[in-house]
């Protein structure tokens, strides 16, 4: 089998239902979703306003799902979508929109534009039109357990690593016990900090937790992509070893598509609903706050501010529970402009910050984090998703800021109250 | 014509002084709104105008407009009007019946043919000319005959300068206006049901003393003078209207207050005639002063324009039962196009082939 | 004897008004049902937060510009909310109109002082004026611009424009613009259903959805 036109515009097809067209039909081209976005904002090139990256399903429901539309057709008057059409269209899709959902938040006739790029991401990855880099993730991540390769061996080295310096027992493939721990990609490759720092946590509330060899991570390249059919293979993973390992609970990393992937997404993708809960690491931080489980000791007097992960804030609903952390930890915490539901993206979600060719575009596009992280003149910048992590360091070394990012699980547990 | 009296003679013989002949003129000036400066001139056209012959022609009719002009207001001086002219020919009016009457017309017209003035009440119905005959004589030919020597005509009411009420759908005479059927003469329109009095007698004297010439009328064939405005613009009620106050019913608050009657179906906005600045009866009052909205009379086809009680916003059609159909066809409609668009959606599923990362690539 | 603008007059209230209404009537309908035909899968996740009451709240909250947006897009926003409430001020409040659905309905109100009605309308027909310059000039509306959209545009001033002159008897006979009038109402009313006029009845269902979305994941909205 190979990706062609038909495949793409069947995609396409398969994914309008009642809100698309409801959507479409409420349009009224006022353009004030390109000033939501940051890539229109960034460099003012109308191409990028967010309802025009969905011209080409727009067609395709114009032209076949609406009478007036398909009486048009046959008169020869509704351009049909062609092969050039998407290929042109490629760019505006994966490196240009990052699926913040900013411009969701501010349509006027409340049109969920970002869920239909998810939804046009089907339809340009089964006509082949999806960035090399994200295929080639996916690939890896089909074969190999995760888009970064295999991670098994440097997992287990790190689990070893934090038994031996914490003291603590790491489980893996552990049954019966609370919570199935799952990180990100980046983090077992990267920001290895925060196993140490969740075990500390986690055996302090007495939170009985383990890893699975099978299903450590929770990246889903099917999400970024745009490819149900990958998605739900990659959430299945999941899903089966917590099914196996029988845990009341799978945690979600500090990963925005993740969270979006295993919380919201997954049910949908498998068909069923999960007989576990989801919750995000700071979701389950701030309920063992709440619980007194979370006890800490001592202020970081730095200077610091949050950057809120689109997916975790905007689109997943975790807004307070990181400020009530970072108010425990932190006395001088400074939000920086548009903070919290409202935040800019770091340029780099949805599988933008693997594209190779928006690379340049997304560092133009991070000029408006800059300006407000050069606002508020922080210390440290503390967040709560390991992508953002990776692309505010990469992104600020790139304009020569020379401010530290750490992630709000490894901070809780700098001041984790020992005794 | 040189043995008819002129008219300060007739007035001595009727007891108006001079006076009374100025004041009338001035009067009358106004009437035909002409600038108060031509008074003296209109009283000299006057002064020297001798009594043409008139003809007055009643067709499918209902007397109205003679009851009207009957009661047009300053009597002496309608007195005058009526002696002004000599009317050789009026059903109503004249004393004498049956042949005389018409051997009364045939004698006027005979005398003054080219000359005389002919005038105009009711229709003509076309149906059948037996439907309305005078002296065995059908409307028809009875008008055909005597437009033929008149110097012009003047349709009162109308019946006559519209088709009026007999016109009315569905018409079963199959009446029309004079001006559907003299099409070589002069005709000027002086509609109503029944036209003002004053203003009726106005034309007449405008006629009288200045010619046709100076008689400007619209594209309905009305002096301007009388029918260049709408009622709603002049009516005493307007601001009401512009407050947005409303009577809602004949008996309610704002029909006892005087407010406007837009709602209860005033034509006023679409009806041109000096009704609510002259008014009748001496100026005492009209229809919408009584308390009842305007029906529209001066303007054609008034009995068939959508209902005298709805108001001019309120679709005049049947539209519920076209909306019944409406609501039945984009049901239809909707099925169909729903269908569509489900098979669509269906099929693209049906289609669906499970996507390996493999099948991400174009493969040549 | 005819007077032709009454002919004209008596076919934009009679048959003019009976095709406009069919035709916005049926194509509303058909429209609504193209879109909820298409269905929408139940959502699997455990839910957050309660989506359907989100929603509906989002069907009025979204009126009200997010903080800092309005001075994203001035013209836009603040010509846009003039022009709706001075069309819809004008169109609701006017004594003829609330006859005409009266009728229609049933229901009837106080009908607003003339002085208020035009001004409303002065202010729509420059909110439009303002919104059509802004599609010209802005380089984001000049590109998403089509046919559509001017369309509307023109459809959208024609019944303001006319009904100002019909009121004030300018630009010739009254009972002339009264129809002219009535035919630009009634021309909207025909393209209603298949233009993105459509927004006003489907405004409520997609800020529903989205709302609903949001909602459910515990999301602002």
């Amino acid at each position: 089998m190979s990706a062609s036109l038909e495949k793409g515009l069947n995609a396409l097809r398969e994914q309008i239902d009642a809100p698309v067209a409801s959507f479409f039909t409420s349009c009224v081209s006022c353009g004030i979703c390109a000033e939501a976005c940051l890539f229109y904002q960034e460099t003012g090139d109308p191409k990028y306003t967010p309802i025009h990256k969905l011209e080409p399903m727009r067609r395709i429901w114009s032209n076949e799902f609406t009478l007036l539309g398909r009486a048009k057709s046959m008169l020869g008057m509704g351009r049909k979508v062609t092969e050039q059409d998407l290929a042109d269209w490629e760019e505006l899709v994966y490196d240009s929109c990052t699926m913040c959902g900013r411009c969701t938040l501010v349509c006027p006739v409340g049109n969920d534009i970002t869920m239909m790029i998810r939804k046009m991401r089907e339809g340009m990855s089964a006509s082949g039109n999806a960035p090399e880099e994200l295929v080639a993730g996916a690939k890896r991540h089909w074969e190999k357990g995760s888009p970064m390769g295999d991670l098994l061996p440097a997992l287990t080295a790190h689990v070893k690593n934090v038994e031996k310096s914490t003291g603590i027992q790491v489980n893996v493939d552990k049954k019966g016990v609370d919570y199935l721990v799952i990180l990100s990609a980046q983090e077992v490759a990267v920001y290895n900090e925060v196993i140490e720092a969740l075990a500390r946590i986690l055996d302090k509330a007495g939170v009985s937790w383990t890893f699975s060899s099978e299903a450590f991570e929770g990246t889903n390249v099917g999400i970024q992509i745009g490819s149900k059919d990958l998605a739900r293979e990659f959430v299945s993973r999941t899903v089966n070893a917590a099914e196996k390992l029988k845990v009341k609970g799978v945690i979600s990393p500090e990963c925005g598509h993740a969270y979006q992937a295993l919380r919201w997404e997954g049910p949908n993708l498998i068909g069923r609903t999960y007989p576990f809960e989801v919750v995000h690491v700071i979701e389950l931080l701030d309920r063992l706050r709440a619980d007194g489980r979370l006890k800490t000791k001592g202020m970081d007097h730095a200077k610091l501010t949050f950057h809120d992960p689109c997916q975790i804030n905007r689109r997943g609903g975790i807004n307070h529970e990181p400020r009530r952390l970072l108010n425990m930890v932190a006395d001088n915490f400074t939000e920086t402009e548009d903070a919290g539901t409202m935040n800019w993206c770091c340029g780099g979600g949805g599988g933008v910050g693997s594209n190779e060719s928006a690379t340049e575009l997304r560092l133009q596009a991070f000029q408006r984090k800059k300006r407000q992280f050069e606002a508020v003149a922080p210390e440290k910048i503390v967040t709560m998703c390991a992508y953002c992590h990776h692309i505010l360091e990469e992104s600020l070394e790139h304009y020569d800021m020379d401010i530290e990012v750490q992630g709000l699980t490894e901070l809780m547990a700098e001041y984790l109250e020992d005794a | 014509m040189a043995d008819k009296p002129l008219l300060p003679e007739l007035m001595k013989a009727h007891g108006i002084s001079r006076r009374g002949f100025l004041k009338y003129c001035a009067t009358l000036t106004s009437m035909m709104a002409l600038p108060p400066i031509l008074a003296p001139k209109v009283a000299m056209a006057l002064e020297g105008a001798s009594r043409p012959s008139v003809i007055w022609l009643s067709f499918q009719e209902c007397t109205g407009c003679t009851e009207a002009i009957t009661r047009s207001y300053a009597p002496t001086i309608e007195d005058l009007i009526f002696n002004a002219i000599s009317l050789d020919y009026h059903h109503t009016l004249q004393a004498a019946s049956g042949e005389a009457a018409e051997a009364a017309r045939e004698a006027a017209m005979e005398e003054n043919w080219g000359n005389y003035l002919v005038i105009v009440d009711g229709s003509i119905p076309l149906a059948n000319p037996g439907f309305s005959t005078i002296a065995g004589i059908s409307n028809l030919e009875m008008l055909k005959q005597t437009a033929e020597g008149a110097a012009a005509i003047v349709a009162v009411g109308s019946c006559a300068a519209f088709g009026g009420i007999p016109h009315a759908d569905p018409n079963p005479t199959g009446a029309v206006s004079v001006a559907d059927i003299i099409t070589d003469k002069p005709i000027i329109n002086v509609p109503g049901c029944p036209p003002i009095p004053v203003v009726m007698t106005s034309v007449l004297a405008q006629f009288l003393a200045f010619g046709l010439d100076s008689i400007e009328v619209d594209d309905l064939g009305r002096p301007k003078a009388f029918y260049s405005e709408t009622i709603h613009d002049r009516c005493y009620r307007r601001p009401f209207y512009d407050k947005g106050l409303f009577a809602e019913s004949f008996d309610d608050e704002g029909a006892r207050e005087g407010w406007c009657l837009y709602k209860l179906g005033c034509k006023g906005p679409t009806t041109k005639s000096v009704c609510a600045t002259v008014k009748w009866n001496d100026g005492t009052s009209f229809p919408i002063q009584a308390g009842h909205p305007c029906l529209g009379c001066t303007e054609p086809d008034f009995w068939d324009n959508g209902g005298f009680y709805k108001p001019l916003s309120v679709p005049a059609g049947d539209y519920r039962k076209l909306g019944l159909a409406a609501v039945a066809g984009g049901a239809v409609l909707g099925v169909a196009g729903g269908a569509i668009a489900r098979s669509v959606k269906s099929s693209a599923a049906a289609k669906h082939e499970p996507v390996t990362p493999d099948d991400l690539e174009k493969k040549s | 004897m005819n007077n032709p603008y009454f002919d004209l007059l008596m076919w934009a209230r009679g048959p003019g008004f009976d095709i406009a209404l069919t035709i916005m009537v049926g194509g509303i309908l058909l429209r609504l049902v193209e879109i909820f035909v298409l269905g929408r899968k139940k959502d699997l996740a455990a839910p957050k937060g309660n989506g359907v009451l989100q929603g509906l709240r989002t069907v009025f909250t979204r009126s009200v510009p997010r903080k800092g947006a309005m001075k994203e897009a001035p013209v836009t926003y603040i010509a846009g909310y003039l022009f709706h409430i001075g069309f819809f001020v004008a169109f609701l409040f006017l004594g003829a109109h609330i006859a005409l659905i009266g009728d229609l309905i049933g229901i009837q109100w106080p009908a607003a002082n003339k002085a208020l009605i035009e001004i409303a309308t002065a202010i729509a027909v420059v909110a439009l004026i303002a919104l059509l310059w802004t599609r010209f000039k802005d380089p984001v509306r000049r590109a998403l611009s089509t046919f559509d959209d001017y369309l509307v545009w023109v459809l959208s001033i024609l019944p303001l424009v006319t009904g100002y002159a019909a009121v004030n008897t300018m630009f010739g006979d009254s009972t002339l613009m009264m129809a002219i009038h009535m035919l630009s109402a009634e021309a909207l009313m025909i393209a209603f259903p298949f233009t993105k006029l459509m927004h006003a009845v489907t405004f409520a269902v997609s800020r529903y959805y989205n709302g609903s979305i949001q909602g459910r994941k515990g999301a602002e909205s």
